[in-house]
């Protein structure tokens, strides 16, 4: 059994802290992300479990075990490298079966083990190359299979797909998910891009400068922001956002423009507060080319200022209390910048975020 | 117009003082020594540079002990040399690298010994090991742990290794700066992989560090290796290939028989096949190097 739990781990370098007291429960078999924007602290909170960063304070277990003092190799992982760190002299077939020859395993066992892991990722005709003769994604299922052949409790990735192209990142992706299900470990996969994120993960841990923001399935994170930072940073192209104060159990916005507050939100909307709306462009959609037409909703006219036709859907940048608001229209139309439409807002998935706190006003 | 004057002309013209100076340094000396060492030429007696004999100067040394034993020690003196600077440069390298401050400073000292002209090392650890006023005798008596005096440059092996001191203490770092410039670049991605893993502090040495740091071994031993084979200064300082030529390497029997007998064909003789000597080293070490290099592309 290998769950992992942090308890108020904190890192600091010198007198810099960057990662805050984290608390994180990760069970047995989960895969768990860490997701957050370049330089929050998810590698160093992943290299901190992996032990190859001292923990400045707070605890660390795997399993049952506190691994603060355990050097990496006493802590039965194995983790892939954003760089894929390959033994450059080795080739292949050396990489892969370099962990199991340190840990003194028969030729045999090893010359097996290796087949079996190149045979599930494809690597078999590339067993005897170096890493200096492999394209980037060879390289990358070669770092995978080394981390898979040694069998850990878990398995720990440091952003493993950012240096594939796009398409490659895609189809990486899928085979990292149906490998969990082939071989079920535990998991702890760092990544900035929240779509992998979302795609990958039972559960994401959204960090931010050193502190966690919110922890929950992906689909908890998108549907339930806890606060604006985590509503821009899951959900691609990311939430409106716009400033406003409670008035009348409306939210008025900068140019007087009303929207009214959902029932969900009533118990929190005291007039006078001051609040940010928050709204996904899918949730605002010319009248008749939205996802849901009925349920609470506002409408207001808008012009056009530039339109991205996406085939069955069109992105369209518009403005509203003057600020830029993404929208989106569902169908074959083409929009003409200029164009005058009225939009209708999907208000039952909207939020109410604090101005000053960015919390979600449902968690007061 | 003169062809000197044609615009195809000016890349020649241009390089004919370098070729000329390259001509008169390099290719005329090379080929006059060769061509003598195919003659009976003794400094002394002028007339007999035109007296060819054809492969007999390279017939009779090629059969003679006087040739080969030296020969032999100077290969073995490569080889401990070598090796010996290799592990002690690597030591340095390593330990150098670990500490944090006053690195600059360690590494500059690191290279003294290299600013010594050979002849003052040479004198310099002749002194050290004189039998009568040395300070490695006087040492070794105080501290109790001799009683006589040793005879350090004049016993056969004791000589060897006290010029191996010698040598060994003034080019050591070549091997700790180029080994420590290898310790810099190495990416820390294979260390950290390797601790995953599953390797101790020793075996990631053994299995990622060293394996990464020996092009630059090959590379410092190249440079070294051509360097040793043609030692002369330090040991003629030292012992002047004696006593009764239990010292004598390839270029100290090269002078003897070129100057001291004047018998400069036969010299040349030796010194075309002690240049074999220092090419098979070069390229054997370039080889190793070669090879390294291809899968170090990959180090990313
Ligand atoms: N060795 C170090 N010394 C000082 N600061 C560091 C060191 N390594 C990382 N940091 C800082 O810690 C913060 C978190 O880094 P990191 O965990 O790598 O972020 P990321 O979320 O992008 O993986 C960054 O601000 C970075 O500058
Ligand atoms: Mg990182």
């Amino acid at each position: 059994m290998a769950e992992i739990t942090l308890d108020k781990v904190v890192k600091k370098y010198g007198a810099a802290s960057v990662v805050h007291g984290i608390d994180l429960e990760i069970a047995h078999e989960e895969f768990v992300v860490l997701v957050g924007p370049s330089g929050c602290g998810k590698s160093t909170t992943l290299r901190m479990i992996a032990g190859l960063e001292d923990i400045s304070g707070g605890i660390v277990r795997i399993g049952d075990r506190v691994v603060n003092d355990l050097p990496p190799r006493k802590r039965n992982i194995s983790m892939v490298f954003q760089n894929y760190a390959l033994y450059p002299h080795m080739n292949v077939r050396e990489n892969l079966g370099f962990g199991l020859k340190i840990a003194g395993e028969s030729p045999d066992n090893i010359s097996k083990r290796v087949d079996e892991a190149a045979a599930v990722l494809g690597l078999t005709p590339l067993l005897d190359r170096t890493p200096a003769e492999l394209s980037g994604g060879q390289r990358q299922r070669v770092a995978m299979g080394r981390a898979i052949v040694r069998r850990p409790e878990v398995f720990l990735f440091d952003e493993p797909l950012s240096n594939l192209d796009a398409k490659l990142r895609g189809q990486m992706r899928a085979e990292i998910k149906k490998l969990h299900q082939k071989v079920r470990t535990t998991v702890v996969y760092v990544t900035h891009d929240q779509v992998e994120a979302m795609t990958l993960a039972d559960r994401i841990v959204v960090m931010r400068d050193g502190r966690i923001e919110q922890v929950g399935t992906p689909m908890e994170a998108f549907n339930h922001p806890r606060t604006t930072f985590v509503a821009t940073f899951i959900g691609s192209p990311p939430m409106n956002l716009l400033p406003g104060v409670i008035a009348g159990g409306a939210v008025r916005l900068a140019d007087g423009t009303t929207v009214p507050v959902p029932d969900r939100l009533k118990p929190h909307a005291r007039d006078g507060r001051k609040v940010t709306l928050g709204i996904r462009p899918d949730d605002i959609s010319p009248v008749g080319h939205g996802l849901s037409q009925d349920g609470p909703g506002a409408e207001v006219d808008l012009t056009v200022e530039l339109a991205e036709p996406l085939g069955m859907e069109s992105l369209i940048y518009t403005r509203l209390a003057g600020q830029e608001v993404l929208a989106k229209l569902y169908g074959p139309r083409i929009v003409q910048p200029g164009e005058q439409l009225t939009f209708r807002m999907a208000l039952d998935r909207a939020h109410l975020f604090d101005a000053e706190t960015g919390q979600s006003l449902r968690l007061d | 117009m003169p062809f000197w004057r044609r615009e195809s002309a000016t890349p020649f013209l241009l390089l004919t003082p370098a070729l000329l100076t390259m001509a008169f340094v390099v290719i005329i000396p090379l080929v006059f020594s060769m061509y003598t060492s195919f003659t009976g030429y003794r400094l002394v007696k002028p007339d007999s540079l035109y007296d060819w004999v054809g492969f007999r100067n390279y017939a009779r040394i090629l059969s003679d002990w006087e040739f080969w034993v030296p020969f032999g020690r100077t290969v073995l003196f490569l080889t401990v040399v070598l090796n010996v600077e290799f592990l002690l440069g690597l030591g340095i390298a390593l330990l150098i690298n670990r500490i944090t401050w006053g690195q600059r400073t360690l590494r500059t000292i690191m290279m003294f010994p290299m600013m010594f002209s050979p002849i003052l090392v040479g004198f310099q650890f002749k002194f050290l090991f004189n039998d009568n006023i040395g300070i490695v005798n006087n040492a070794l008596q105080s501290l109790g742990l001799s009683d006589g005096a040793i005879a350090w440059l004049v016993d056969a092996k004791l000589a060897f290794f006290s010029i191996a001191i010698a040598e060994i203490w003034m080019s050591t770092s070549v091997f700790a700066i180029l080994l420590l410039a290898g310790l810099f670049a190495m990416p820390r991605d294979p260390l950290e992989a390797a601790k995953v893993d599953g390797c101790n502090a020793w075996q990631t040495f053994r299995h990622i560090t060293l394996p990464f740091l020996m092009p630059f071994a090959y590379i410092a031993m190249a440079i070294r290796s051509l360097d040793v084979a043609r030692a002369y200064d330090i040991v003629t300082v030292m012992t002047d290939g004696g006593p009764a030529g239990r010292t004598e390497i390839l270029w100290t029997l090269i002078a003897r028989v070129g100057y001291d007998n004047s018998r400069m064909g036969m010299a040349n003789a030796m010194a075309y096949v002690s240049t074999i000597l220092s090419i098979l080293f070069t390229w054997y070490f370039y080889r190793k190097l070669v090879a390294a290099r291809r899968y170090m592309g990959g180090a990313q």
